[in-house]
């Protein structure tokens, strides 16, 4: 009997080259004769270039050539639109300042250290203006993108009227994604008009998409590859311009030039969570049915563009509540711009939404789960549509169940383990479950090997492996003869991996064009083989790499079938996307975060001891890799709730903590154990595999589960992130204020 | 192609040589007026050659059991020596201040971030990277441990995260999961896969095959 691939714990198809080295990231290409470049960034934070001197750099060894705005050569596609325009940092159009660290020059050379040292020699001068890169001090200048407009359903700020009303403000620093592989790019004009990346990126074809625009030269003279990427959480979701700087520097000097940028610069090249401030205001009956929630929030972008995303999103949907309001606003400031961290806005809006929940519950001396599930949305409030899946609850049960959520005393302050005062606390998350389109191509060879192909990415969750478990299962063919092969701008097109919805997306079509390959393939024999000439493709069996009558009498082996027929290889390609049931569902993830506690009653400084998470992402189809994508969204959570924080010195401008040593990014002894459960239950309408997405919710929530723990164990509630020791130095003199 | 490494012997262009001259001008007024033998000093600034020269220095190394003459810049690290000149890309650059552990390589069996050493103070040493660590098809326990139990997902820290446990281990710093995670905690791995990294250190050591 076939074996189901999906849904089995196999490992990583790519798992081998990762361990010996053999994985070639961006900058472990060497085309022949490579230069290596390095940026030179400004020094102030708003204002105008005023002069470069170069001679002392280019009279340094090794140096090839120093590009800046006085000598790039053109970029076609800025002249579309004017500068001004909120388009994005057009790199060496003019000399404009915008930000602190906004490359300003790039320096090729025939070695990286001669690179460096000669970029160290350029001397800028500027005319410097007044910066703004506090948020707070600069709210004046708040503004609404059309993107983002107000929400109301019911009555406006309803929640004034009710008998038990929270209402409080909820802030979150700047974080920066900081995967660990530096970002960069190398790149190689091999003649005037045909360029060949190596990048990091989530999504090669956009890549493709966005130097065609700026470059105007064919789409098929743009090659990028970028098969393994070490992490991302969403910042190598654009084209930053550094790549474009390295993009004109090899454009210059006719060779390929490789750019690493440093860990300083990725705080201030590739974008980052942006610091946020917001305003939930909730009320409810006495007995704790939620009567209105009003969401405010606001948050920063840089001066050319509007960066948006869903802070407020979750809020409209999450709870039967009949009266919900919100607003977005942002404030530009001479920052360069975010761009969405790992479970973007969602993750954002969560802390405050759950963090306010859990105030509310105490108010209303109801259990904080009993809460949620009082509220519980049965069906979508904010579209009126029922959700295609939704087991939230049976979540929330199985998290409580796992961490012993009963045995608690719910009092704040009241649980001590080893001198430490004990907590727990729990958190709901969610994000939309998505389908885009996607093609991928089939080659079956007559050796009965299956070669799939499409322009998609794998940043960490394991791409590739769920694939060939997908097609395993709908060719019965064995996995270890399936490749998937992604990252290629030559294969068919692939969406950027983003939005949790790679599975869903590539996944469908990898489902899509096996179907098409069994029929073409059934045709063959039917039409070829005597055997199979009464039946039809849907009658016939596909197992171990056989098509086999339904009487099961007669057999044959995909690589007979083409050496009979003296077929080298047989080739299909599908597309696939979504239909109607987007119109008539309401497509959601959802998780359950619960974190036990403890805090120290001297120092305040907090140690998580035990995680439970619990994911309703429909089918898994891999629980190997779905449980290691939980766990780093957890991991992820655990900086975001605790550590991470990038401090901007508001004199300069600039970062006084860009680096490893002092933005702290979870290390292995700052992390727990972790306890991850799936729901595990087909969507039965996204796509074939009933797999809705996982990335995201992984991370979205957890913050506020900590913080609400946090509060159960010592009375303290800490509504700025990250929750450090000084925030809770009050612990000794403070007795349970808020009960 | 990696980049050479050797002793230019072509005579480099002219506008070269004045500017490698003056960049030794430079870097003599600053500090190699007080290190160089004068004699060096008063030859380089004459002769280009010895300029050439003068800037690399030889450093004999064993990587990965292969001995290797080298004549390497004194400003390389051991990292870039691996990555940009010997194509040893597997030891991976994440910081460059020895604050994450990607770059974890073996020296004479001890690990250490070879960002933080400059390949010339490894004279003589026994360098293993990765790349090293297994022969053949047959992989090293620790890196079947880490597919077996996806000690990874992007794979970017991984080969420190692999060399830096395989030390953790003959350190004999595995003896539970909280002496693991505070002994592995100078390799961050972003994509957070510390629970799955603990628990293969843990089934090599219980399996006996790392003592």
């Amino acid at each position: 009997m076939k074996k189901q691939q999906t849904g089995q714990p196999m490992n990583r198809v790519d798992g081998r080259l990762k361990v010996t080295g053999g994985a070639k990231y961006f900058a472990d290409h060497q085309p022949a004769d490579m230069q290596y470049a390095a940026l030179v960034c400004s020094t102030i934070s708003c204002g105008a270039i005023a002069s470069i001197n170069t001679t002392k750099a280019l009279r340094a060894p090794g140096v090839a050539d120093i590009v800046s705005h006085l000598n790039a050569p053109p970029v076609p596609g800025y002249k579309k639109t004017n500068p001004g325009d909120k388009n994005g940092l057009q790199i060496f159009r003019d000399n404009r300042i915008y930000s602190n660290g906004q490359p300003v020059a790039i320096v090729v050379a025939n070695t990286m250290e001669r690179a460096v040292y000669a970029a160290s020699l350029v001397e800028v001068q500027y005319n410097q203006e007044t910066h703004y890169t506090n948020m707070e001090a600069s709210m004046d200048k708040a503004f609404q993108n059309n993107r983002m407009k107000d929400y109301s359903r019911g009555e406006i700020n309803a929640w004034q009227k009710a008998p038990v009303t929270h209402s409080a403000q909820y802030t979150i620093p700047l974080e920066v994604h900081n995967p660990m592989e530096l970002a960069g790019i190398i790149a190689h004009w091999t003649s005037p008009d045909t360029l060949t990346l190596y990048a990091k990126t989530q999504g090669v074809k956009s890549v493709q998409e966005t130097i065609q625009e700026l470059f105007e030269i064919p789409e098929q003279n743009i090659t990028v590859h970028s098969r393994f990427v070490g992490g991302a959480f969403g910042m190598a979701l654009r084209v930053w311009p550094l790549e474009i700087a390295t993009i004109l520097a090899a454009k210059k000097i006719r060779k390929p030039v490789k750019l690493v940028i440093t860990r300083e610069q990725m705080f201030t090249l590739v974008g980052y969570r942006p610091n946020s401030s917001q305003t939930i205001s909730m009320g409810a009956t006495a007995d704790g049915k939620l009567t209105g929630i009003t969401h405010e929030a606001v948050a920063i972008t840089s001066p050319y563009e509007d960066f948006t995303e869903g802070i407020v999103a979750m809020t409209k949907f999450m709870y039967d509540c009949p009266n919900v309001n919100t607003r977005y606003q942002l404030v530009p400031l001479n920052m360069s711009t975010p761009i969405w961290m790992r479970g973007p806005g969602e993750a954002t809006g969560s802390f405050a939404l759950e963090s306010a929940i859990d105030e509310l519950s105490y108010k209303l001396k109801i259990d904080p789960l009993q809460l949620r599930i009082l509220n519980h949305a049965d069906t979508d409030p904010e579209r009126n549509l029922p959700f295609s899946s939704k087991y939230l609850k049976e979540a929330y049960q199985i998290g409580a169940e796992k961490i012993g959520w009963s045995s608690r005393n719910p009092a704040p302050r009241s649980m001590q383990e080893n001198g430490m005062l004990a907590g727990y606390g729990m958190s709901s998350g969610t994000f939309g479950a998505y389908r885009g389109k996607a093609t991928v191509s089939a080659i079956l060879k007559a050796d009965g090997t299956l070669t799939l192909q499409s322009a998609a990415a794998d940043i960490g969750p394991g791409t590739a492996t769920a694939m060939v478990q997908i097609a395993a299962d709908v060719t019965g063919i064995s996995p270890d003869k399936i490749t998937f092969m992604l990252g290629e701008s030559s294969f068919p097109y692939a969406p950027e991996q983003g939005g949790s919805a790679t599975v869903s997306t590539v996944g469908s079509a990898v489902s899509d064009v096996c179907h098409t390959l069994l029929k073409e393939l059934a045709n063959l024999a039917i039409s070829q083989v005597p055997a199979f000439k009464q039946t039809t493709p849907e009658q016939i069996i596909y197992e171990d790499g056989q098509l086999i009558t339904a009487d099961r009498q007669t057999k044959i082996t995909h690589e007979a079938l083409l050496q009979q027929q003296k077929l080298p290889e047989v080739k299909v390609t599908a597309t696939s996307q979504g239909g109607e049931e987007r119109k008539k569902y309401s497509m959601y993830s959802f998780s359950v975060h619960f974190a036990k506690v403890h805090v120290h009653p001297t120092t305040g400084v907090v140690r998580i001891q035990h995680i439970v998470s619990v994911a309703d992402a429909g089918a898994i189809v891999n629980t190997k890799t779905a449980r290691s994508q939980m766990i780093g969204g957890v991991v992820g959570g655990i900086g975001m709730a605790l550590t991470e924080e990038a401090i901007l010195d508001h004199r300069f401008g600039r970062f006084v903590n860009n680096n490893y040593a002092d933005y702290h990014v979870p290390v292995n002894a700052d992390t727990p154990p972790t306890d991850v459960y799936f729901v595990n239950k087909k969507d039965p309408y996204i796509n074939p595999m009933g797999s809705k997405g996982l990335g995201e919710i992984a991370l979205i929530g957890f913050a506020a589960a900590v913080s609400n723990a946090v509060f159960h164990a010592t009375g303290i509630r800490v509504r700025d992130l990250p929750i450090t020791p000084d925030k809770l130095l009050h612990i000794t003199s403070t007795e349970n204020t808020n009960t | 192609m990696p980049q050479e490494n050797k002793p230019s012997s072509v005579p480099p262009k002219k506008d070269k040589q004045e500017a490698r001259r003056d960049f030794l001008k430079q870097s003599s007024a600053v500090m190699a007026l007080a290190l160089a033998p004068p004699l060096v000093l008063k030859a380089a600034q004459h002769d280009e050659a010895i300029a050439a020269v003068f800037e690399k220095m030889p450093v004999n190394l064993e990587i990965n059991g292969k001995k290797m003459q080298l004549s390497v810049e004194p400003r390389v690290t051991l990292l870039d020596l691996l990555r940009e000149q010997l194509a040893l890309t597997g030891t991976k650059k994440g910081c460059d201040h020895g604050q994450c552990g990607a770059c974890t390589v073996h020296v004479n069996g001890q690990r250490i971030n070879s960002c933080l050493t400059l390949a010339v103070m490894q004279e003589g040493k026994k360098i293993t990277t990765i790349e090293g660590l297994s022969s053949g098809d047959q992989l090293h326990p620790v890196q079947e441990a880490f597919i077996r139990h996806d000690g990874f997902q992007c794979g970017y820290c991984t080969p420190g995260q692999i060399m830096s446990a395989v030390a953790c281990l003959h350190e004999g710093h595995a003896g539970s999961p909280e002496q693991i995670r505070e002994f592995m905690s100078g390799n961050i791995c972003r994509c957070g896969a510390y629970d799955n990294i603990v628990n293969a250190i843990m089934d090599v050591k219980n399996g006996g095959q790392i003592a």
